[in-house]
């Protein structure tokens, strides 16, 4: 059964976008990511235009990262006061990500830079994913425990430490400058607003390892700030570029709902590096079918479109 | 008898060329075509859909009928290997371009007319005049002439227009009819048809339909409040994704 969506201006299957919200709905489950960096690649391979994938993309992860939020707010594991320093930093990150994305949209570029952005990502993350994991199949097939591999405390001599306006995060248990987590938030901000993504892949390391933060407030206060980054990228996008899908949105949430009740009860019953292993190789692949088309000469090298890249 | 048809062909070639485009002509006119659908309604189950236009000439004839959308800017952007990997580099603005062009013919279209009412009537895609945006004009020829032809083959490709000249199909031999698609990437607009008839070599009479491509129902709710109150859809679209996370977060929580 096919649906006109009416903000992408195609017409794809029903079945197939909320097949496409379950899988990756059951990805995210079962790894506990986000999924936007699965999401937006697979629209755009079925032929939803870049832009929209992206502006939609962004709509969709305030989903998520809203029921997530809800569940790690319980345990008591946002660090507010941090996710807000996040947050302000993301919400500038964003509006620059957004106008840079409709300058380039103007330039006729923007397509080319989502992808660039997405080859560079994913080969970097699925190369890291994929180390790690192998690396930790192979130890523990030699017999090691890994089970105690706490992050190491940071010594405070580094230059993050040197930074003015220190602030002191109570949850966190830290003590460190405002600038952090501000331009750690800007940075992030920049991603969300130009690959629609949430970002967790790239915050939540550069919380445990940039700014110290104990790895049990990382994610429910990567994930506070996440909803209020791409929230800010919605409203942006659908004001300045008009590319916010919301039947796309809703067919996608739809599926990746129940998708990822599934995925985590699959996640509990599988192993964890096995399955970290197989994840590195899809993002690969994503990645590399993407880099692909980017460098194999197209049938044609004339594409018409209206100005202003509509 | 005779002289009757005479006078009245002569006065509708006289109204013909006088007002191509008057659609008063039509009463005088030697050709009437309809279409069974005046509109072309894209729908939340919209994947292309067909018109049908039927007509009848005056004495023998051959038909020609020219479906063409609304007139717009198009850009054609040219990709070069930049650094590895192929990126748009040069681009050409077209003016006045249409975005959707069909063509059915009762004949081959080169043994019906000659090549200068072809070119004057803009008859097929290959004779639409192509005209260069401000932004574009200090172009050459060689370039402006690569572009357009990239232009109407990217079209082509995509459906928005003709490959080849489609069937005027004739039933007896007063009466026909056409068949055009309209595929699911149409553009929305006013549309025009135009229904040629040819005699000797020539285009005799003529007539002019408008033809509506539009989205209804909840497909243009959410396509015009998307762009008439962009802000306020893009709340609405934060507040659909907040709520559907909470209901998620309950349905995960019984679990």
């Amino acid at each position: 059964m096919n649906i006109y969506l009416p903000i992408a201006e195609i017409s794809v299957n029903m079945f197939l976008l909320l097949g496409m919200g379950g899988a990756v709905g059951f990805l995210s489950g079962m790894f506990g990511v986000g999924g936007g960096f699965m999401m937006t690649p697979l629209l755009i391979f079925i032929g939803v235009p870049p832009t929209v994938a992206v502006a939609t993309g962004a709509n969709q992860i305030v989903a998520s990262s809203v029921s997530g939020v809800i569940a790690h707010t319980r345990r008591k594991n946002v660090d507010f006061k941090m996710g807000f320093m996040l947050l302000i930093g993301g919400v500038v990150g964003s509006t620059s990500g957004v106008w840079i994305f409709t300058a380039l949209t103007a330039l006729g570029q923007i397509d080319l830079v989502i992808k660039l952005a997405y080859v560079l990502f994913l080969s970097v993350i699925g190369s890291l994913m994929f180390i790690e994991s192998a690396r930790a199949l192979w130890r523990k097939r030699c017999g090691y425990n890994l089970s105690g591999n706490a992050h190491k405390r940071k010594d405070h001599s580094g230059w993050q430490h040197k930074l003015p306006f220190k602030m002191r995060f109570r949850r966190s248990k830290l003590y460190i400058s405002a600038l952090l987590p501000l331009s750690v938030g800007f940075v992030v901000g920049i991603l969300v607003a130009i690959m629609g993504v949430g970002g967790g892949f790239i915050i939540v390391p550069a919380m445990i390892y940039l700014l110290g933060m104990p790895t049990s407030v990382v994610i429910g206060t990567s994930l506070f700030q996440i909803i209020f980054v791409t929230a800010n990228v919605t409203i942006l996008q659908s004001t300045s570029n008009q590319t916010v899908d919301i039947v796309l949105t809703l067919l996608l949430l739809i599926g990746g709902v129940i998708g990822a009740q599934f995925g985590a009860r699959a996640g509990m019953k599988l192993q964890g590096e096995q399955l970290r292993v197989l994840l590195a190789v899809m993002v690969l692949s994503v990645c590399l079918k993407l880099g692909f088309d980017l460098i194999v000469t197209p049938d044609d090298l004339f594409n018409v479109g209206l100005p202003g890249g509509h | 008898m005779h002289l009757v048809r005479l006078t009245s062909a002569f006065l509708s070639l006289f109204v013909t060329s006088l007002c191509l485009n008057d659609a008063r002509a039509q009463s005088t006119n030697e050709i009437v075509a309809a279409l069974d659908d005046h509109v072309v309604a894209i729908d939340t189950s919209f994947s292309g859909s067909k018109v049908l236009l039927f007509g009848a000439t005056e004495g023998e004839g051959d038909v020609i009928v020219v479906v063409r959308g609304p007139s717009r800017d198009e850009v054609v952007r040219k990709k070069d290997r930049i650094m590895g990997v192929w990126a748009n580099n040069e681009e050409v603005t077209f003016s006045g371009t249409p975005v959707f062009y069909n063509i059915a013919t009762s004949a081959t279209l080169t043994e019906m007319v000659p090549a200068s009412t072809r070119q004057r009537l803009e008859l097929g895609p290959d004779y639409l005049n192509s005209y260069l945006a401000s932004n574009s004009r200090d172009i050459g020829d060689a370039k402006k002439e690569e572009f357009w032809a990239a232009l109407l083959r990217n079209k082509k490709n995509n459906g928005l227009y003709a490959s080849e000249a489609a069937q005027v199909k004739f039933l007896g031999k007063r009466l026909f009819r056409a068949d055009f698609f309209f595929p699911p990437n149409i553009p929305i607009g006013t549309y025009l048809v135009y229904v040629y008839l040819v005699k000797d070599k020539d285009v005799v009479s003529s007539q002019i339909t408008p033809l509506f491509v539009s989205k209804i129902g909840a497909e243009a709710k959410i396509y015009d409040f998307a762009h008439r109150h962009s802000f306020a859809y893009g709340i609405i679209a934060v507040i659909i994704a907040l709520a559907a996370g909470w209901v998620a977060s309950v349905v995960f929580r019984k679990k």
